[in-house]
């Protein structure tokens, strides 16, 4: 075992290093933009010398690379400071489901300004009926001659006030089972009808939105997949979801742990030396090294040409659990002053406590951790599901809270 | 990005894998521990034929010369048929022991006998209840022998020598001490894991002598340990494995309230959470192979991580695995004791959990000040 590249993997990083090493921007005119506006550049100006969505093929902008290659890119970029996320879901999830399920001519129309980061796409699926229970959507589509007329909400959509397009699973026919009558289409985000609402967080933030639809109209050239199969056209785009949503916990991670046990003191000795301190921060470097090596384990299926194991579907049900984990203990370090969460005043400049704040978003977002260890429990080791009350009645019958 | 055993390596263990499903099916654990044996002579016999016992031995001394990837493989395989055998005994820890720290004669006395299985060894280290402090053992060895009483002492009714850690006026001393002589009694002390012998021994003036003649540094029998860990978290993850692979196909096929429990998120949850500490076992266990194969400086911190995973995963496993049976996991008829006695076993052996936990934080501020 080694961690080296081979020949090929090596002779591609240095290649993508040396071009971002001179096109990497950091100058003051580029600091000076708004971080939507530095991605956009930024994003341009990797599509015009063929560096962005390079997994995909050249005639959609990419470069047609292997998913080693996508890894070795990301990395390389990942040393520079540079705006990203502005893309993920449109880049990583529904630029995969066009792939599979736009006809060409929206293909060729739609999938080099998304590359290129001149167009931006949301992604329209969970509803306040519907978050775990997702198909259990009720934004409504009504046929009227060519046209569909969308009415409903929209509920946790990342980006929707700067995107330009949409896709949206909505439900074209209520009298038939759940999964069986809906159907998915992309929309102008900018249509008249489209309202956009930011939702508050608990944080203080803004990430996410409400979306009206009212009497939107859509036309049926912009329906992927037939009517009635919406549910296996969003399955394509949230199996490209862990792609998209990030695996990384940010500064919360045991090296700060250990700089905090460090600097404080328990009874006149450095907290690092309590016994009960280093049970904690021993057993979140063993989740903490055991992520990064099944990462280096799943990587080297890659490399081989082969696909990874269900092993990387634990990132988020460990990750995320254990970035509040630290955060609260290490709060509690802290004493009455790990409530301080003034940048100028917290220890370490308030990375804990935003942590902590943050924490309860990641363990809900793109499933819980609930729902994920359903995911491990029937996909991986093969349990059956849960019986289902709503099995195979018409969605119209079935009963609501 | 080479993260990933090799094909030839990844041959043996299905080879391995079908071995011990035909000659060590649970049933050849049960008889161990039904009967008054402290193994399984037999199988033992067999898997030294296997050439298993030589894996890393050097080919100069009878070995196959083959590296801790392969032994790593071979300890999975060991745990997950729960084998009654004195693998970690032998193999990870006095072979391991007298390969570093032996002289040209003791090497070429024992090993040869070690890698063909002839013989087996033991390591004899823990005296009383508590943690295992160097500086403070009570065996002695002087001009008249060695003296002291070890317990408990795996596998030692079925060696034929120990390495007994003891102090002489030099310092801490690993010896090499033959068990058939009169200076030494051995008696059987029973364990939480009857399937693998332990004993208390008594020294009275037994003979042996220091490996490599000379007392020892105390960072260097760690360094053996830390190797052995490694091999054990190998181990251990078999057992986890096994104890999670029966806890799902129970969970399958037992209904209750009219479907398979294995459909309430109760039993979901709890077999979900053992599949993620299994994958962080298994993934450390790399770490700790690679660091251990390759020589690595991290290797204190990998075996340590690799160890603390590897109990963690184990025990929840079996424990979770007896849970998930109900009433008939509790029976002496049914297989989930196995697992349970052998996670617990081998996560008391060489240090455990605290102490690996604490290793691992001395292990990391080393190397981040290194860094």
């Amino acid at each position: 075992m080694d961690f080296n590249d081979t020949s090929e993997e090596a002779g591609f990083r240095e290649e993508a290093a040396a071009w971002l090493a001179e096109n990497a921007p950091s100058d003051e005119a580029f600091r000076a933009l708004s971080p939507l506006e530095q991605a956009k550049q930024w994003q341009k100006c990797k599509y015009d010398a063929g560096w962005a969505c390079i997994g995909w093929a050249p005639e959609f902008g990419g470069r047609g690379a292997s998913p080693i290659e996508e890894v070795i890119w990301r990395q390389e970029e990942s040393r520079y400071d540079l705006p990203a996320s502005f893309f993920l879901i449109g880049q990583g999830m529904i630029g995969p489901t066009l792939m599979a399920w736009a006809s060409d001519e929206d293909k060729a129309r739609y999938l080099p300004p998304l590359a290129s980061g001149e167009e931006v796409w949301c992604q329209l699926f969970s509803e306040p009926a519907g978050g775990s229970d997702l198909a259990a959507l009720r934004t409504r589509a009504e046929r009227d001659g060519e046209d569909w007329v969308i009415n409903g909400q929209k509920i946790w959509t990342s980006g929707a006030h700067y995107s330009d397009y949409g896709v949206i699973v909505v439900r074209t026919d209520p009298t038939v089972a759940k999964h069986k009558g809906l159907s998915y289409f992309y929309v102008d985000m900018k249509a008249p009808g489209v309202e956009i609402k930011p939702i508050k967080q608990l944080t203080g933030d803004s990430d996410f939105n409400e979306v009206y639809f009212t009497d939107v109209r859509v036309s049926d050239s912009q329906r992927l997949g037939e009517v009635g199969q919406g549910w296996q056209v969003s399955l394509t785009t949230l199996m490209n979801e862990r792609a998209a949503i990030g695996s990384s916990f940010g500064q919360m991670d045991v090296s700060l742990a250990l700089s905090v046990a460090q600097e404080l003191e328990i009874d006149g000795h450095p907290a690092l030396e309590d016994a009960a301190v280093r049970t904690k921060i021993a057993n979140w470097y063993v989740q903490e090294s055991g992520l990064k090596y099944t990462g280096y384990r799943s990587l080297t299926a890659l490399s081989r040409g082969d696909l990874p194991g269900p092993e990387n579907s634990i990132g988020k049900l460990v990750g995320a659990p254990k970035m509040q984990a630290m955060a609260s203990y290490l709060m509690d370090l802290l004493g009455a002053s790990g409530a301080i969460a003034d940048e100028a005043l917290a220890t370490k400049a308030g990375i804990i406590q935003r942590a902590y704040m943050g924490a309860p978003g990641l363990r809900i977002a793109g499933g819980t951790d609930e729902i994920m260890a359903n995911i491990i429990a029937e996909r991986v080791l093969g349990l059956p599901q849960e019986p289902r009350l709503d099995k195979g009645i018409p969605f119209n019958e079935v009963p609501t809270g | 990005m080479n993260f990933e055993f090799s094909e030839e390596q990844q041959l043996l263990r299905e080879q391995a894998r079908g071995f011990l499903t035909e000659h060590c099916p649970t049933s050849v654990v049960r008889a161990v521990l039904d009967s008054d044996d402290d193994w399984d002579a037999s199988l033992w016999k067999k898997v030294a034929e296997m050439g298993w016992t030589a894996t890393v031995i050097p080919e100069a001394y009878g070995g196959l010369g083959l590296s801790y990837y392969e032994l790593a493989i071979l300890a999975e395989e060991m745990g997950r048929s729960a084998a009654p055998l004195p693998f970690s005994s032998s193999i990870y820890l006095a072979s391991e022991a007298i390969c570093y720290f032996g002289n040209e004669r003791q090497k070429s006395e024992w090993l040869p006998k070690l890698a063909s299985g002839e013989c087996v060894a033991t390591v004899a280290m823990a005296e009383r209840p508590g943690r295992l402090v160097l500086d403070q053992l009570e065996t002695r060895r002087t001009d008249s022998g060695i003296t002291g009483h070890k317990v408990p002492v795996a596998d030692a009714s079925v060696a034929d020598v120990a390495v007994v850690l003891t102090r002489s006026d030099q310092g801490l001393e690993a010896c090499l001490v033959p068990l058939n002589q009169t200076g030494v009694s051995i008696a059987p002390v029973l364990t939480l894991d009857a399937s693998r012998g332990h004993s208390a021994v008594t020294f009275d003036g037994a003979s042996g002598q220091p490996l490599g003649d000379a007392p020892l540094d105390p960072a260097d029998w760690e360094r053996v340990i830390d190797g052995a860990a490694v091999l054990f978290a190998w181990e251990q993850l078999g057992v986890a494995e096994s104890a999670l692979i029966q806890a799902r196909d129970y969970a399958l096929q037992r209904f209750a309230f009219g479907r398979a429990i294995g459909s309430y998120q109760a039993i979901k949850h709890k077999l979900a959470n053992a599949y993620v500490k299994n994958t962080l076992a298994r993934s450390n266990a790399y770490y700790g192979v690679w660091a251990l194969a390759e020589g690595s400086d991290e290797l204190p911190l990998a075996a340590a991580t690799a160890r603390v995973a590897a109990i963690q995963a184990s025990t929840y496993a079996a424990e979770e695995n007896i849970q998930t049976h109900g009433g008939m996991g509790f029976t002496w008829e049914f297989d989930c004791q196995f697992y349970y006695r052998r996670a617990k076993l081998l996560s008391l052996a060489i240090g455990s959990e605290a102490v690996w936990q604490d290793r691992l934080v001395s292990a990391l501020t080393e190397q981040t000040v290194a860094a």
